[in-house]
């Protein structure tokens, strides 16, 4: 494995931590959120001032992880008053209130410049590279987790129909403010990662084409699912520099890719697996 | 003995609108008791202030005792209430099963943490099979709720209210959209429950189903309560007469 490599690969795995994320708040919980990158701009920020004071590794992740979630369950109150689109504009708005704040702060946060000559994390580059997939890889079982417990099952209440939800005795705004917190903390783990792995971060990376990239990963995916939203990661993570072309023309090859699914394969990949293998079950049986 | 549910001055308007008003009411413990009136009397309005789904402007309401006037939803459900909504209100994206389990898991589901713990679902769907056989729609168990005939839906309702095993039971017109032998069904399948000693307080507008099952009607009509008492009685009393036939009841009590 070569140097490219690793770095897509580390790239790919910290996007995954990402989007599974934004699919807790998003496909598990039904809130909808454009302003995810926020988060993980907080956790990158975050983690980027604790190196640069000597905090060592594994406690400015977690300072990061905390940063976000606080910030999070703010936003996530917001979601209290707020239903579908008001939510969606909302979130927007957190995320440009993220960045002008950012932009503007000259003084710790560098403005426009950023902060660059972030200490390394300690680790060699492979190294680094499977911290990272080991993280993505509790991040993903952690996921799959939660959709399988009684917190999945009151998410999937919460998300199908809020009122109704009240009426069977489940406490929306715990569940939501729930959801807000944990993908919001995985966001600022996921920014902190993202810190130590450039050690030089600027206000555009966390602006809201890469909410949208993020929100994308979980609709090709299919939003909801652990394992859709890993290959949607993936996919859209890989794909531009696979194919170089589609690097100048991202964003709308995204807005593409993400009308087509949401006209032609609303569930995503999981989606159009799921039929796959249940007709070819169904091939199978009746031969 | 101390009423189980206990409505004093509720008065609830939307904007200019008034839909209820000074409505008092008390439902004693394993007693079964419908309400009765004209559309538009606030019938529903009113079982949703007692749960708290809308906020009357002024209201007392107390629960073996306990006011509850100002919780929220979740908390009056666990303190015992139970609610059918008249228009389906099912979780679309579940099967009919886990509509039910998630309800008969109620209690897990109180801190967030401890949901977070529990996994196992056997239980409460097994309890939820059984909820679901007692109204009658056992067959229907493992289908996506999406598609299913309003009929199954009416009783999937009541099913899951039952599985929050309330002490009092609301149900808002459950037999409404149910041919004449499904209705007959559930109002027995609902008295029997009754006769289990679960209190019971039902919005129905089937008369002849009223009076088979009732013990004491409520009777509203333009927010305002006009009538109380034994069914029969109730009935024939001039008022009730009047908004059910529609005249204006200020000129039938003049």
């Amino acid at each position: 494995m070569g140097i490219y490599e690793i770095s897509l690969a580390t790239v790919v795995g910290i996007n995954v931590i990402l989007a599974l994320g934004l699919n807790l708040i998003t496909g598990f919980c039904g809130q909808i959120s454009l302003g995810h990158a926020a988060f993980y701009g907080i956790g990158a920020y975050t983690t980027a001032l604790a190196a640069q004071s000597g905090v060592p590794g594994l406690v400015s992740l977690a300072a990061a992880m905390f940063a976000a979630a606080a910030i999070g369950v703010v936003v996530g109150l917001a979601s209290l008053r707020v239903r579908h689109d008001f939510l969606a504009i909302t979130t927007m708005g957190v995320g440009f209130l993220f960045l002008g704040i950012v932009r503007q702060e000259d003084r710790w946060l560098g403005g426009e410049l950023g902060i660059s000559a972030i200490p390394a994390f300690g680790l060699s580059k492979p190294g680094y590279l499977l911290f990272v997939l080991l993280l993505a890889l509790l991040t993903a079982m952690l996921s799959g987790y939660i959709n399988r417990s009684w917190m999945g099952f009151a998410f999937e209440a919460v998300a199908d129909d809020e009122d109704t939800a009240r009426v069977v005795g489940v406490d929306v705004a715990a569940y939501k403010l729930a959801a807000f917190s944990l993908g919001t903390a995985l966001a600022g783990l996921a920014g902190g990662l993202y810190a130590y792995f450039t050690r030089f971060i600027v206000p555009d990376d966390f602006g809201f084409i890469t909410s949208i990239s993020i929100l994308s990963m979980v609709a090709v995916g299919g939003i909801g699912s652990t394992t859709g939203v890993i290959l949607g990661a993936g996919l859209l993570t890989l794909m531009p520099e696979f194919f170089r072309f589609i690097s100048d023309y991202k964003l709308l090859v995204y807005g593409v890719l993400l009308f087509a699914v949401m006209r032609f394969a609303p569930e995503g990949l999981a989606g159009v697996g799921r039929s796959w293998l249940a007709r070819w079950r169904l091939g199978r049986r009746a031969p | 003995m101390k009423p189980l549910l206990e409505v004093a001055d509720l008065t609830l308007h939307f904007g200019g609108v008034k839909a209820l008003t000074d409505v008092s009411f008390a439902v004693r413990e394993k007693e079964f008791l419908c309400l009765i009136g004209p559309n538009g009397a606030g019938k529903t309005t009113l079982l949703k202030s007692i749960l708290g789904i809308v906020q009357p402007q002024q209201a007392e309401i107390r629960l073996a005792g306990r006011s509850i006037t100002h919780l929220p939803t979740h908390r009056r459900i666990r303190l015992g209430l139970a609610l059918t909504h008249q228009i389906v209100r099912p979780f679309t994206c579940m099967t009919v099963r886990d509509n039910v389990a998630l309800a008969a898991g109620h209690q897990r589901l109180q801190r967030v943490l401890g949901a977070l713990v529990h996994l196992d679902r056997r239980s409460e769907r097994a309890k939820a099979a059984a909820f679901l056989e007692r109204v009658g729609i056992g067959d229907y168990m493992d289908h996506p709720v999406a598609g299913l005939p309003l009929g199954v839906l009416k009783r999937l309702e009541v099913a899951r209210a039952l599985a929050l095993s309330p002490r009092l039971l609301l149900l808002d017109e459950p037999l409404a959209g149910l041919n004449h032998v499904e209705a007959g069904r559930l109002a027995d399948t609902v008295a029997e429950i009754n006769q289990g000693g679960m209190t019971v307080v039902m919005i129905e507008h089937n008369l002849s189903e009223v009076l088979r099952v009732a013990q004491r009607l409520v009777v509203l009509d333009n927010g305002a309560k006009i009538a109380e008492g034994d069914p029969r009685q109730v009935l024939l009393m001039p008022t009730v007469q009047a908004a059910y036939l529609g005249e204006e009841t200020d000129i039938a009590a003049d």
